[in-house]
């Protein structure tokens, strides 16, 4: 009798428990490492950053199975698609999170910091992130999106007596917050407009003829200026510099990969399924933002001393580069599939150089205790291999070939130049002038590192190797191999990245 | 042999060098001489390989290419590793095989400051790979990733051993190839998506070169051509360098050491009129003939330009890089007739500058070594201190101004020549005046290289070196890596048809297809 009644009550939708597998797992280790520190204490400082790191590789294991199985499944009433875009989407996360593991696990044991809590927060980022990969509706979208930011802006202050890090967290809170309250009121527009929730209704809502152009757009440029935050397109950059900045350096290269792609996947959702047929609202807005985002990131970095500063302002111009496909997404089927693959592709790769970069500036700082750009003065005289590490990463950055940025900046403009629009090849073109603006401050640094000498009284040693801890070298290791390989045989990436997302439309 | 080298000779050819480098890695880097005689080994092993090439290369069908590797390679963009070896290729992959094995010899006992010869020798071979790469490519991104391979080796090569403004030096360098290869790119793109099957008409989305040359533009509108090849235009001209995108090699050669300015002005100028040669020209032949009296204009500029700027130079490093500009002004010249004869004619001339010029690096940065400068007005007598230097240097001046009978010559002569009777439908009357300006041209470098010579290597020692005891003549070394280079001046002077006998039917061949035959 009770149960009849509840079910009337909720009515509980069918669940796909392999497709929610890695979330399950993630959930799982989060939940472990919570019982490890209650159970232990301080015992068990010492084993949560490998448990933590076990739980994001354990979750890569049903994301291979789901792969090999091969079938899209959809769950939860169609609010949650498991395709071969979100399984990618999902490696890059996880894969992502790992190496980020990797470059904590000495800065917060060293730092004094909160452990097992710092790890938790990573996995719940994570797992919201791997949510957002198959989200296909505005709830489990916002959901997964607070799910990986409130850990986030946690994360960001973890440097709990340092000044720059409070103002860090405090402003990527704050201006994180007004992000979501301008996204949920464009969702409640869309939904007005839909009476759904589900994108591919709101597809079917906003794309005839008569539905209200004037909501629609206030809708979909809300919509977009709330994710434009996660992604720090510009205008929506100015928590970025800061942030990164204050905010303890792997967190930094967390929120630079990781989080920024959280921000793309919901776009790229948004775009191909949400507002597929409304192409005459979306493109011309992400014309706008990429333009201003390349010029804007990249004529701001040419001015930065501090070399984390300078990444977080090429970060705004690489948010460039990614959102400039989705300008001509909506021109045919096949520019849309080619502007998909040409932004995931873009993610994957950048997620390795950038970590790559990361990596190096961690591993430096542990000698100067500083990310100024002058302290990288010479460094190729003392510490060849870091010199190189990081040369090869800012080369990549800048999308000079056989590394692998090229390609990704390669299918970028192919997807711009495949509809054959005056607009795309423009904004083509506009890539082209920026890889160059770009490589003056990428080339500025490696020739400090390269021509300069080290100075005599830079109040470090300059005369012996840095020592790198194990799990950094990995992390250069990993992110390093990956940037070459993605170079020099793109295939590898390209095979995977080339996803659709066009398949789950009705027709 | 003939299969193995068919399967497998342009793969190693193009990645010894660079498997060399990776081998290099490992060593210690104080090991110096270890690393010395491994960079000599793998040249040379690039060089046997490459001889291997020469020898059994068809030259009764020097046209086709040969030894063709057709392998998938990023299969999501249609693009495949295609190599091949035509009459086009070889003499350029010939050069830069024999160059790079010299730069080596030399640089074994100059290495420049700051030393490190293990990064120094590392980025050389990476940047071997990348040359012979180019010249191999068949495919428009596998060349497009080999012609980006040079930048780095060369941007660090020049930054970190060069002289005093080498930072400046540098980055201008990488900028300015960075900007002109991003707009080729946009190029190579525009014609990936153009390109149509003439019996379909559907659009290829094919970068394999041996198509998109046979194809010859059918299909794609004069007008885009136009723009097309105004994209391709920036790209290689910067490269070649073109006047008025010339500024970056002045200083990029006085800032480089020594073998730096060698491989640059031997064979890293070349990747640009190749690449005209190869790609800008046939694949496009309407744009090419729309830009055409245009490139001929730039190209006599380049000339004169060139010259002036010799003549008004106080760094003898300086003055060989302008001479640059304007020698490759002779073998755009050659080009911009979009005749066979033009086009054989600058083939000709950029293997011969890179002998050339290669060579008159060679030569002043061992006079630096010895002088420690090369201002012009402080040098003086260097006949009577080092005399066979000196007769060195004169004997590749004569052969820079054109002297008949050495190599120079047959780059300059024809292409003047050329300009006589440029190709159909392009204006003959602006053609004709192009090759009174480029004659002109001619005596204005003979005035520039007499007059450095009188300068530098007549007359007796200034004061301050009168007494030097660094001023030593010619070394074993030096011998060794510049005799097959002489030879090369005298045996190509006299023997122009080694060279003209391979390119010919590879040019008519790739114009053919151009004309629709």
């Amino acid at each position: 009798m009770l149960g009849s009644v509840l079910t009337l009550a909720f009515e509980r939708p069918p669940i796909d428990w392999h497709a929610i597998a890695p979330e399950l797992v993630l959930l799982g280790f989060g939940a472990l490492l919570t019982l490890v520190d209650i159970v232990w204490l301080e015992r068990g400082r010492a084993a949560v950053s490998a448990l933590a790191s076990f739980g994001l590789l354990a979750a890569m294991v049903p994301v291979l199975t789901l792969a090999t199985d091969g079938a899209d499944r959809v769950t939860f009433w169609g609010a949650y698609v498991i395709d071969d875009y979100s399984l990618v989407m999902k490696a890059v996360f996880l894969l992502a999170g790992y190496v980020v593991v990797l470059l904590s696990t000495n800065y917060i044991a060293e730092g004094d910091y909160w452990e097992s809590e710092y790890y938790q927060m990573l996995l719940s980022a994570v797992l919201g992130m791997v949510v957002m990969a198959s989200a296909r509706d505005l709830v489990t979208m916002f959901v997964a999106l607070e799910l990986l930011s409130i850990p986030a802006y946690l994360m960001a202050t973890w440097r709990k007596r340092d000044l720059r890090s409070n103002e860090a967290g405090l402003k990527y809170y704050l201006m994180g917050v007004f992000a979501s309250a301008v996204l949920l009121y464009g969702m409640s527009l869309l939904y007005g407009t839909a009476g759904s929730t589900l994108l591919d209704d709101i597809n079917a809502a906003v794309s005839g003829d008569d539905a209200p152009l004037a909501v629609v757009t206030l809708g979909v440029i809300f919509v977009v200026a709330g994710f434009a935050f996660k992604v720090s397109a510009f205008p929506f950059h100015t928590w970025a510099p800061d942030t990164y900045e204050g905010a303890p350096t792997p967190v930094t290269a967390f929120l630079s990969v990781a989080s920024k792609a959280a921000g793309f996947v919901a776009l790229l959702s948004l775009v191909f399924v949400g507002f597929w047929g409304r192409s005459d609202v979306y493109q011309p807005l992400m014309w706008a933002l990429a333009a201003a985002s390349m010029f804007g990131g990249n004529l701001m970095a040419l001015r930065q001393t501090n070399l984390v500063r300078l990444l977080a302002y090429s970060g705004v111009a690489q948010a460039g580069y990614m959102l400039a496909p989705l300008a001509v997404a909506g021109e045919s089927l096949t520019t849309a599939d080619d502007a998909l693959s040409a932004v995931v592709t873009y993610l994957a790769i950048y997620a390795a150089m950038n970590l790559g970069a990361f990596a190096v500036v961690i591993a430096v700082a542990r000698r100067t205790a500083s990310a100024e750009i002058d302290s990288y003065r010479g460094l190729f005289h003392y510490s060849p291999a870091l010199a190189v590490a990081m040369t090869v990463f800012l080369m990549a950055l800048a999308g000079i070939p056989p590394l692998g940025g090229w390609f990704a900046k390669f299918e970028i403009v192919l997807a711009l130049i495949s509809p054959q629009t005056a607009w795309g090849v423009a904004l083509g073109v506009v890539v082209a002038l920026n890889s160059v603006i770009a490589l003056y401050y990428y080339a500025r640094i490696a020739s400090y590192m390269w021509v300069e000498q080290a100075p005599a009284n830079s109040g470090f040693d300059t005369a012996s190797p840095i020592k790198v801890p194990t799990s950094v070298s990995a992390a250069l290791i990993l992110t390093g191999a990956a940037t070459l390989a993605f170079g020099i045989l793109p295939q590898w990436i390209g095979h995977f990245t080339d996803v659709t997302l066009l398949a789950t439309l009705p027709s | 042999m003939t299969d193995f080298l068919n399967d497998w000779g342009l793969t190693l050819v193009t990645f010894i060098p660079l498997a060399g480098a990776l081998v290099m890695l490992a060593v210690p880097a104080v090991e110096h001489r270890a690393i010395k005689q491994l960079a000599l080994l793998t040249s040379l092993a690039t060089a046997a390989v490459g001889a291997l090439l020469l020898l059994d290369f068809d030259y009764g069908a020097a046209g086709d290419l040969q030894f063709v590797v057709d392998a998938s390679w990023i299969d999501v963009i249609n693009s495949r590793y295609i190599v091949g070896l035509d009459g086009i290729s070889l003499p350029l992959m010939a050069l830069t095989l024999v160059v790079v094995p010299l730069c080596v010899i030399y640089s074994w006992d100059h290495i420049p400051d700051p030393g490190n010869p293990k990064a120094f020798f590392i980025l050389m071979l990476i940047l071997e790979t990348g040359m012979v790469g180019t010249f191999l490519a068949q495919d428009l991104i596998l060349f497009f990733v080999f012609f980006e391979v040079v930048l780095l080796p060369m941007f660090f090569m020049i930054a970190v051993w060069g002289g005093e403004n080498r930072r400046y030096a540098s980055i201008k360098f990488f900028l300015f190839t960075l900007f002109g290869s991003a707009l080729m790119l946009l190029s190579f793109l525009a014609l990936f998506f153009l390109s149509t099957d003439p019996a379909t008409g559907e659009s290829l989305r094919s970068f394999d070169m041996r198509l998109l040359s046979d194809l010859a533009g059918a299909g794609i509108l004069g007008s885009t051509q136009i723009w097309i090849f105004a994209g391709m235009f920036i790209g290689f001209g910067v490269k070649v360098p073109m006047f008025p995108f010339h500024t970056w090699l002045p200083d990029a050669h006085t800032e480089a050491p020594t073998v730096g300015s060698v491989i640059l002005a031997a064979v890293l100028l070349k990747l640009g009129t190749y690449g005209f040669v190869r790609i800008a020209v046939p694949m496009l032949p309407e744009g090419a003939e729309a830009w055409a009296p245009w490139i001929g204009l730039l190209a006599v500029i380049g000339i004169i330009y060139g010259a002036l700027g010799c003549l008004a130079q106080t760094d003898m490093k300086r003055l060989i890089a302008f001479s640059s500009v304007a020698h490759m002004g002779f073998v755009m010249l050659g080009i911009a007739t979009l005749t066979d004869f033009g086009i054989n004619a600058a083939i000709f001339g950029m293997i011969a500058h890179g002998i050339i010029t290669g060579m008159l690096f060679f030569v002043a940065g061992s006079v630096k070594e010895r002088y420690h400068t090369l201002e012009i007005r402080r040098l003086g007598g260097l006949l009577t201190q080092a005399p066979r230097l000196g007769w060195i240097l004169g004997f590749v001046s004569m052969a820079s101004l054109g002297l008949p009978g050495l190599a120079g010559f047959w780059g300059e002569f024809p292409a003047i020549l050329a300009a006589y009777s440029p190709a159909e439908g392009l204006p003959v009357e602006t053609f004709r005046t192009y090759m009174v300006v480029a004659a002109v041209g001619t005596v204005l470098a003979a005035g520039y290289l007499l007059w450095l010579l009188q300068r530098t290597a007549m007359g007796k020692p200034s004061e301050e070196f009168a007494d030097s005891d660094e001023i030593v003549d010619v070394t074993r070394t030096e011998w060794i890596s510049w005799a097959p280079l002489l030879a090369g001046i005298v045996l190509f002077g006299l023997l122009p048809g080694l060279i003209f006998d391979v390119t010919d039917p590879a040019v008519v061949g790739l114009l053919a297809a151009g004309s629709g035959g």
